[in-house]
């Protein structure tokens, strides 16, 4: 009997796979266009463009991967506009840490990245790209969340988001969470084809 | 106990893979948590035991079926329509991508979803290193 029982329990064990599955979270844009017209500055974009290849043209430079967080970093962090000409709809963002260059992005609410790929670029190649846009985004968040609240953004957002998190931690998370996200919005678009 | 334990949480798998389906891996990654609101696509080459019927371009698998990117749209409606009213408009499509497709068929998928207005996405991966899809 308990030879069986064990025999069963093997059995059980080999087949059975807990697996949780985890990748990148995006949001797709909605097919019909929005009815009213924005006008977006051409130094708010940072077009990032992968040829099938794989070769890389961020901002009409070719670069490698492993400078193209620091490159999307530098983007997103310039805080290009003076405290003079800032507006209600358009501040002046103090929390930057970047260069100020008035030639590069006005503030990250403002600052778009958008990336465009060929029919035959490879996947794995695409993800690692989008890998080092979101991780981009995640350094500034965490490096904001650190600042205020002496803990890690990608952390909190992974507590938020876990169903086991009791209800008041998370009603608490919220709040940071949301102000972490507004501080450095994830404004990110995938378009349909590479520009050749 | 353990064999209690086992017996309760032993699924069977569904449906099995008839592609190749290395995916990519990528380190700034969320857990898909709620598993019943996730909707599954798959895609990648034929394994070779199909491949003499189904050729060696890279296939989309819906449940244990070949398609073509085409009948994504009417595959996500039909699995919405499946899931409880509640979770209809929180669901999430996740793509589960061989590493070495095209994205011209990952551009296909993505303007069905977005004809049927199923806009979460989650490019399901590995957990790993990113730099080591490009080998």
């Amino acid at each position: 009997m308990a030879d069986i029982a064990f025999l069963l329990l093997i059995f059980f064990l080999v087949t059975t796979t807990i697996e949780t599955d985890a990748g990148l979270d995006r949001m797709l844009p909605p097919i019909e266009p929005p009815d009213t017209d924005v006008v977006i500055k051409q130094k708010n974009i940072f077009l990032v463009n992968v040829n099938k290849y794989g070769q890389i043209l961020a901002d009409e430079q070719p670069v490698e991967l492993a400078d193209l967080r620091t490159s999307v970093i530098a983007f997103l962090d310039n805080g290009g506009l003076s405290k003079s000409e800032a507006t209600q709809d358009n501040p002046f963002c103090d929390y930057c840490q970047g260069l100020r260059d008035a030639s590069s992005s006005d503030n990250p609410e403002k600052a778009i990245v958008s990336l465009k790929s060929d029919r035959e670029t490879k996947y794995g190649v695409y993800i690692a790209v989008q890998n080092e846009i979101v991780g981009a985004y995640n350094d500034l968040r965490n490096r904001e969340a650190q600042r205020l609240y002496r803990r890690n953004f990608t952390e909190m957002e992974d507590l938020y988001n876990n169903p086991e998190t009791p209800s008041e931690i998370r009603e608490e998370l919220k709040e940071k969470v949301k102000r972490i996200q507004d501080l450095y919005p994830q404004k990110f678009s995938e378009a349909e084809t590479a520009i050749k | 106990m353990l064999l209690f334990f086992f017996m309760t949480v032993t699924v069977m798998k569904d449906s099995s893979l008839k592609i190749e389906n290395t995916l990519p891996n990528a380190n700034e990654i969320k857990k898909l948590d709620k598993k019943d609101r996730v909707i599954y696509v798959y895609a990648g080459k034929p394994t070779r035991e199909y491949q003499k019927a189904f050729g060696t371009e890279t296939k989309v698998q819906l449940n244990d079926k070949f398609a073509d990117a085409k009948e994504v749209g009417a595959y996500i409606l039909a699995e919405r329509a499946k899931k409880a009213q509640e979770l209809q408009n929180v669901l999430t499509t996740s793509l589960k991508v061989d590493k070495n497709a095209n994205m011209g068929i990952i551009q296909d998928i993505k303007m069905e979803l977005r004809k049927v207005n199923s806009l979460k996405i989650n490019y399901t991966t590995y957990n790993g290193d990113a730099f080591r899809n490009l080998e």
